[in-house]
């Protein structure tokens, strides 16, 4: 069942430019243009894209403080801007780069209120609290005012803030930006624990793919308000011209590039060359026909980094190739 | 979290329609029905403010040399000019001395969450306060009176304390019946002098969602809460017709009828009218702040800030 739907959804924002003295000029942005998704209740899906590619409008509209221009959304069955108030009891809503805690107040006293203001009754309360001490190591922050705490621990505590209520969707806005590997790590592990026990629907956005690779099975990336690619990680591989590269040791070192059908040599190296092949191809046969023809020792078989995949898409080579396809 | 879901949302017995939220929706999920979370917003506040105790100091001290300060000014022109705007040298003194311990806390002249506010617009996290399901009018008049009551606590009994070490003050007079309606009146006059307050700064700090900066209208509303308040000059004082227009003012009601209640110039029809301006202010600019309130929600969500 989709908790989230998103259908043919545009936000355009009308920009006031000076010109001259006294004239101004009006112009549209469309910050969001044409986007549509569903995300099935339990997914933790990882939300990336270039600044500006429209992320945080698309989490303002999906929280309801921001209503559309054009389409239709629904989460959790409500339409989100229509029923603010009213879904706010069942989101949570982190922002890596601003907090909801008390800034002067402990730790523990964010907490009272978010007890208050959500109407947490107490056994579920003092559950949920427990769990978040326990798996983000709160214990020790939480006689401790929020101005003193570390960045990391901040986090932790925005993290925790968001989930005493329950919420059915939690919705995170690049939750590990600025912390270090070990915060990082902590924050990671918790979402996963909580999205497999809780079965809260996660929509994350960063900036580090790491997040997504350790935590989301579905990544959407969107560039200029529009999805340009909904799928596996592993399948970001195969789109756009990725290539994947085959490196042979032969025995002796030879004076030409190896010359393959499938395969072009990017490098030579003495005994060393390497190939770049097509992402989607087997490299099994290429192995074979080299073999057949050359002394080889030894080979191996190299990934592109995910991360030139996708610089790629943003540089929006993959994203036009993709919108040419999808019409 | 542990498989608590389906018990942390059972089933809406009103699942809404297309159309929007039934009544019985609308009331459960209405916002500002717990006085427990806005008792607990207002007591969050006060202990925030309590953390700091060299500024509380610091402020006691101002306060009390300012004190001293307006006090041998007004005892000068008393002197020469006794029983000025009805008041004699005793009540005058005490005017001052009380002016001094409401300045804090009813915060005439802006400051108090207003500062908070006007922060959060400025730099947007006043975006994330609107995910909380409450009435963001309430929440804040709940934070600024934990407030007012600290500095009451704190930055308005010290100073009143050194005063009347040095200065005659006069106390609510009269049998102990006469003594108490005057403390009771007094409080609770004091009480909607900072609602009111709070109501007319909620306002100021909102028209930054229009202005870019809300400095401007901060000076209008120090300069006005300044004098119209009363906190220099008692408003007797001023020409005749300009005192009747400014005794029925939304300033007046922040420190001219508190102190007027206390000094007991205002007893029997002329407390409750006092006590009735003050609420009739509350209630008119409750309203006006839940209008403009909406203009600013409508603002961010339609416009996009």
């Amino acid at each position: 069942m989709a908790i989230i739907e998103v259908e043919d959804v545009a936000r355009t924002f009308t920009v006031r430019r000076k010109v001259g003295r006294l004239k101004r000029e009006r112009s549209e942005v469309r910050a969001v243009d044409g986007l549509s998704f569903e995300v099935v209740a339990g997914e933790m899906v990882g939300y990336i894209g270039p600044n500006g590619a429209g992320k945080s409008t698309t989490i303002k509209m999906l929280t309801g403080i921001l209503v559309p221009s054009e389409g239709r959304l629904r989460v959790a069955g409500a339409d989100p801007s229509r029923e603010r108030v009213r879904l706010a009891r069942r989101i949570g809503v982190v922002f890596g780069q601003r907090t909801t805690l008390w800034w002067d107040l402990p730790l523990r006293d964010s907490y009272e209120l978010a007890r208050r203001i959500y109407r947490i009754e107490d056994a579920r309360y003092r559950h949920n609290l427990d769990r978040c001490i326990e798996l983000l190591e709160l214990g020790p922050l939480l006689g401790v005012p929020v101005r003193q705490l570390s960045l990391g621990q901040r986090m932790r505590g925005d993290i925790a803030a968001a989930l005493l209520h329950d919420p059915e969707v939690l919705y995170l806005d690049e939750p590990t930006i600025g912390l270090d590997v070990i915060s990082k790590n902590r924050v990671r592990e918790f979402l996963a624990e909580i999205n497999a026990e809780a079965g809260t629907t996660v929509l994350l956005t960063t900036h580090d793919l790491t997040d997504i690779e350790r935590l989301c099975s579905r990544v959407m990336v969107i560039d200029h308000g529009r999805v340009v690619y909904d799928g596996s990680l592993e399948g970001l591989h195969g789109i756009g011209g990725s290539e994947r590269t085959l490196v042979v040791d032969l025995a002796t070192p030879q004076p030409d590039p190896i010359t393959v059908p499938g395969a072009r040599v990017v490098r030579m190296e003495g005994p060393r060359q390497w190939l770049a092949f097509p992402s989607a191809d087997s490299a099994a046969p290429l192995v074979a026909a080299i073999a057949a023809r050359y002394p080889l020792v030894d080979l191996s078989v190299k990934e592109p980094a995910i991360e030139d995949v996708i610089a790629r898409m943003y540089g929006g080579e993959v994203g036009r190739e993709m919108e040419a396809v999808s019409g | 979290m542990a498989r608590s879901v389906a018990l942390a949302h059972p089933p809406d017995p009103d699942p809404t329609g297309p159309t929007g939220p039934t009544p019985l929706a609308a009331l459960r999920a209405r916002p500002g029905g717990s006085l427990r979370l806005y008792a607990a917003v207002a007591r969050s506040s006060f202990r925030r403010y309590a953390g700091y105790r060299a500024a509380t100091w610091a402020g006691v001290f101002t306060n009390t040399v300012f004190g001293f300060f307006i006090a041998y000014t007004y005892q000068a022109l008393w002197q020469i000019r006794p029983h000025l705007g009805g008041y004699d040298l005793s009540a005058a003194l005490t005017y001052v001395w009380l002016g001094q311990s409401l300045l804090m806390p009813v915060a005439a002249m802006g400051g108090g969450v207003q500062d908070d506010i006007e922060a959060r617009i400025i730099n947007g996290d006043i975006a994330v306060d609107l995910y909380r399901p409450v009435d963001q009018q309430v929440w804040w008049l709940a934070a600024d009176l934990g407030r007012a009551c600290y500095h009451l606590l704190s930055r308005g009994i010290a100073p009143l304390l050194v005063g009347s070490l040095f200065f005659r003050l006069r106390m609510p007079a009269g049998g102990a019946a006469d003594q108490a309606l005057t403390w009771v009146a007094a409080l609770a006059s004091v009480a909607l002098a900072v609602t009111v307050s709070f109501l007319l700064r909620y306002l100021a700090a909102l028209t930054g969602f229009w202005l870019m900066d809300p400095r401007g209208i901060r000076q209008v509303t120090v300069v006005l809460g300044m004098f119209f308040s009363g906190f220099l000059l008692p408003l007797s004082l001023l020409p005749s017709a300009l005192a009747a227009v400014a005794q029925h003012l939304p300033w007046a009601a922040m420190v001219q009828i508190p102190l007027d209640v206390f000094l007991q110039r205002r007893t029997g029809a002329a407390l409750a009218e006092g006590l009735l301006l003050q609420a009739g202010w509350a209630g008119l600019l409750l309203g006006a702040g839940q209008l403009l309130q909406r203009a600013v929600v409508r603002k961010v969500v339609v416009q996009g800030g």
